[in-house]
């Protein structure tokens, strides 16, 4: 970026001459319009604890090469503003999840199972501390 | 939670009797047609697993992709200005504000993953010129007081249209919308706070912040996307939750939220014919250039080229940093792999 002039004037040539000057070249040449696959970072959950005493909570995911650089996104995405004291990244295929299809059965069974909640026992009702 | 294993259907069973199959694929679309009615008539959430008709998951995909787009986009006017800032804390203000944008665009891009669409796949579009972004940020920005316009009035407006998308029928759009919702009203707020000390400030200062204003106004409008009657998908995407007001509904609350705030700056709106409709209890303004708009969306705006181009440019410049971290994380793998074999 230029320190003088406005880069936002816009259609300036002066933006075309400055980006082809000082450009180190770096490794293989990788163009956006290269054919060659690029290496997909694995995506990583991140889980974040928004202060002590409480759990990590997710926060939304990213991609990152491993775990420390995704540690280190995960705290400038998700803690720009002190939203956490401590980060977990899990990496999304490691994680294990009931099948949604199976809604119904896999959880059918707390159903009709009012007796395990408080508010079942009315009787109780009036008596103090109970 | 973000996943892969997006199949939406389960696969067809393999074997022999294809009517079979053919049925039995025909029942799941309908039990899950069914799950996804009852889901949008409760005012629920679908996730990322569950069935949904092709259509939602590609509007969604459209909506949400471009959305991301434009925030990552989005940075460039503001990020041009940064090393012209007149202070020390301008200059730490727009930065945390321009990495809040790079934030909000991979939110999105993560919520839209969640889609089947893969993330170098929408960069790919981005860079290719084949994916759109909010038309805005064609314009360029051209003195300090623009800082001010883009703040108050396009991160105004955007937070406008993205309030109600916090309750988007797709939980990971609406989750990534919250959090963004969150970080946006500073941004409108420190825009604000420029134009006031521009208004304030010498003759000069405050004629640069009216004319910042004066440019950005009917642009910051159209944000909201065509008139209703010319805006063809808009009643799909209510139906579905994802959308829950109309776009000159929301122009028209903005409209009536910056008729207040101008005051506050001492400025005026570029706009004679701003005016409480008594019978609609509506705001109403004059007329937009929407052949402008066309033109700015399809590529021709005064800014397009120079947006993609700088896209284009960071994102081959960042190469080396992507293969050395990926060759880096794979070194690591291999060392560790050798000494488990070691042990
Ligand atoms: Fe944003
Ligand atoms: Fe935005
Ligand atoms: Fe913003």
């Amino acid at each position: 970026m230029s320190p003088h002039g406005n880069p936002e004037v816009p259609a300036s040539s002066a933006g075309a001459v400055e980006s082809t000057a000082a450009k180190v070249p770096a490794g293989p040449e990788t163009s956006s319009e290269s054919s060659a696959p690029r290496s997909v970072w694995p995506l990583w959950e991140v889980f974040v604890r928004s202060s002590r005493g409480l759990s990590h909570v997710h926060a939304g995911s990213l991609h990152a090469p491993d775990a420390a650089m995704a540690l280190r996104n995960a705290r400038d995405l998700y803690t720009r503003r002190n939203e956490g004291v401590s980060i977990w990244v899990v990496p999304a295929d490691a994680i294990a999840a009931s099948d949604p299809d199976a809604k119904g059965s896999f959880f059918e069974s707390p159903q009709g199972k009012d007796y395990r909640h408080a508010t079942y026992y009315t009787k109780s009702e009036g008596v103090k501390h109970l | 939670m973000a996943s892969q294993n997006l199949q939406s259907v389960p696969d067809q069973p393999a074997g022999p009797g294809a009517g079979d199959a053919q049925d039995q694929t025909a029942q799941l679309e309908a039990e899950g047609q069914a799950y996804f009615d009852r889901v949008m008539a409760e005012d629920s959430r679908i996730e990322p697993k569950d069935w949904m008709p092709a259509a939602y998951r590609k509007t969604l995909l459209r909506q949400i992709s471009q959305h991301a787009h434009s925030e990552i986009i989005g940075m460039q006017p503001e990020a041009n200005w940064i090393s012209r800032a007149p202070s020390l804390k301008r200059k730490a203000i727009l930065m945390a504000k321009v990495q809040d944008e790079a934030g909000h665009g991979l939110y999105l891009y993560s919520a839209a993953e969640t889609l089947g669409q893969s993330r170098d796949k929408m960069m790919d579009d981005l860079i290719a010129g084949k994916a759109r972004y909010s038309s805005i940020f064609n314009y360029p920005a051209l003195t300090w007081a623009d800082m001010g316009a883009i703040g108050w009035l396009v991160d105004g407006a955007a937070i406008c249209n993205q309030v109600p998308l916090c309750r988007a029928s797709y939980g990971p759009y609406g989750r990534a919308m919250v959090r963004i919702c969150k970080e946006e009203s500073f941004h409108q707020r420190q825009g604000f706070e420029i134009l006031l000390e521009l208004s304030n400030g010498t003759p000069a200062q405050k004629q640069m912040a009216q004319d910042a204003v004066n440019r950005w106004y009917a642009p910051a409008l159209m944000m909201f996307g065509p008139p209703d009657d010319d805006s063809p998908n808009s009643k799909q995407s209510m139906a579905w939750n994802i959308k829950r007001f109309s776009n000159d509904e929301l122009r028209s609350r903005f409209v009536g939220m910056m008729v207040e705030q101008v005051r506050v700056l001492g400025l005026t709106l570029p706009d004679s014919e701003v005016r409480f409709n008594e019978e609609t209890k509506k705001w109403e303004h004059g007329p937009l250039d929407w052949e402008e708009f066309k033109e700015v969306l399809a590529g021709r705006g005064p800014c397009n080229a120079q947006r993609l181009e700088r896209r284009r440019e960071a994102h081959d410049d960042g190469a080396w940093v992507r293969e050395a971290a990926a060759a880096y994380a794979a070194k690591q793998a291999r060392k560790h792999a050798e000494k488990e074999f070691a042990a």
